[in-house]
């Protein structure tokens, strides 16, 4: 039980420990665990792509009372793989007023802030590949950036539909990560702490979720809207904006921004499991396992989301952000520091 | 070479090349870009100096706020091209801006000879509350004044944008 719970630190101490043995100083142990990080790292994003791509359809066809992709391998499980090396032998299209050079690294740099923030979440007890002091901040000013390569993906384009997308997608998400960052702040209040890993143990004895439940809420609206999800999906908009800000996309570069799409999902999961839902706590499993549980529920909770609400007008949206979400968390945060102020 | 060093170099040639392309690309756009970059590699220099409160508040505000409205801001005004020329009234005045950012280095350069820098090895672990006690504490009417600045400056910016009703 204590091996199973400590099995990836038990292999990092003994990579360390090999290296070591290899004759290889402090520094190039560093680097190369570094390495190893960044590879396991974006080896999850990979898997979490792959799996959820099809867990998504799979769910979908459930709410919506149909079998969803059922064809390749058993249950239909292997249409992701599938659908992968179709989209890796597409022609990739790049029309020919796009601004080439922005076009194309947007589809780079879109990967940058999920796999930043993957860096510091602590996927079980010291299981974190960079335990910062200042976890939580580290998240927001990472996070903060996911709307740079949008606008160059948008904008990069020269199109108009991709323009509007953008628009959208800008303002949705400046607006929305106010109340999700007052969301977090009301759990910091009660951790008092910024360090991840601290915030999860202070949750041993009872979730944030129950001491929380309106930032609960707030976070979850505001991380939907953070990742572009129906029922804020409106940078994209199928309907009325062809595909918004991937419209002028194809093949694997497309691609690219739908895994860039799971990751960012997963990481907001991870995210909401670690601050809200106890992170890595649990009873009879190891503590990586019970994270996954549930991270992977509240992914599904997202879903689930997706699948049930219409999409909502865009001056709806940005009214509901500033007129409802920010004065609630602020509120929110008065509450609860004058409960916090009024117990000490 | 040790990391941080290494780190810095790295860094700096990353700064210096996006900030010459601040100033040198022709589309307003690829400049806004190349400050955003920029911002980036000034937080990586407080990370190289163990600041992280202040890397993490630096990529929050600059790259990820104060730039986004800027090419925001670009991207909603300029029409078409969005070349350098046409979008900067003050293109023109070479000469003046010369003279003016020589006095401004020349005074720069002056000023950070004539400090006595202090140089500590030591982590500064509670930098983040420092800070917090030097803000909450000791100079909390200046920073109630920006916060006041502040929202007479957005509540200034609306009144433009949307013009006011009379007798409304």
């Amino acid at each position: 039980m204590e091996f199973l719970n400590n099995i990836f630190v038990y292999i990092a101490q003994w990579l360390r420990g090999f290296l070591a043995f290899l004759g290889f100083t402090g520094f190039w142990i560093e680097m190369f665990m570094a390495v190893v990080y960044l590879a396991t790292i974006l080896g999850i994003c990979t898997l979490v792509a792959l799996f959820y791509v099809l867990w998504e359809r799979k769910l979908a066809g459930y709410i919506q009372y149909r079998p969803g992709p059922n064809r390749l391998g058993p249950k239909g499980w292997f249409q992701t793989i599938a659908d992968a090396i179709k989209l890796l032998t597409k022609e990739d299209v790049v029309p020919k007023e796009a601004d080439k050079v922005v076009h194309f690294l947007a589809t780079l740099f879109i990967f940058v802030p999920p796999v930043l923030a993957l860096g510091v979440i602590p996927f079980g007890q010291g299981m974190a590949a960079l335990d910062l002091n200042l976890g939580v901040f580290y998240l927001l000013a990472v996070t903060s950036l996911s709307t740079v390569p949008i606008f160059m993906a948008g904008w990069g384009s020269n199109n108009k539909y991709s323009l509007i997308g953008t628009m959208r997608a800008v303002a949705q998400m400046v607006s929305y990560e106010v109340p999700l960052i007052f969301s977090m702040l009301g759990v910091v209040l009660l951790a008092g702490t910024l360090q991840l890993s601290e915030i999860v143990e202070s949750q041993s004895t009872v979730w944030y979720v129950f001491l929380q439940p309106v930032a609960f809420i707030i976070f979850l609206i505001c991380a939907t809207a953070e990742t572009n999800r129906a029922p804020f999906d409106l940078p994209e908009g199928e309907s009325e904006l062809t595909a918004g800000i991937y419209t002028e996309y194809s093949g694997m570069k497309w691609a690219l921004f739908f895994l860039a799409e799971y990751c960012n999902i997963f990481v907001v999961s991870a995210i909401g499991v670690t601050l809200f839902l106890g992170g890595w706590s649990g009873p009879f499993l190891p503590g990586w396992v019970w994270f996954i549980l549930k991270t992977h529920l509240l992914f599904s909770f997202f879903i689930w989301i997706r699948w049930t609400f219409p999409r909502i007008r865009i001056d709806h949206l940005m009214s509901f952000s500033w007129k409802v979400l920010v004065p609630l968390s602020i509120a929110n945060i008065m509450v609860t520091s004058l409960i916090f102020y009024l117990v000490q | 070479m040790e990391l941080s060093s290494l780190a810095f170099w790295i860094l700096a040639t990353m700064i210096i090349i996006s900030g010459l392309g601040v100033v040198f690309l022709k589309n307003i756009v690829h400049s806004a870009l190349a400050l955003i970059a920029t911002f980036i590699g000034a937080a990586g220099i407080y990370l190289t100096l163990h600041s992280e409160f202040l890397a993490a508040i630096q990529v929050l505000i600059y790259a990820g706020a104060i730039a986004i409205l800027i090419v925001f801001g670009i991207m909603l005004i300029t029409k078409g091209e969005g070349k350098m020329g046409e979008t900067n009234l003050f293109g023109k005045y070479k000469i003046s801006a010369g003279i003016v950012v020589l006095i401004m280095v020349s005074l720069v350069s002056y000023l950070v000879l004539q400090t006595p820098w202090q140089i500590t090895t030591e982590l500064n672990e509670s930098l983040m509350s420092d800070i917090a006690k030097l803000i909450f504490y000791d100079h909390v009417v200046a920073f109630e004044l920006a916060g006041v600045l502040l929202t007479v400056a957005m509540i200034g910016a609306i009144m433009i944008a949307r013009g006011v009703k009379k007798n409304g």
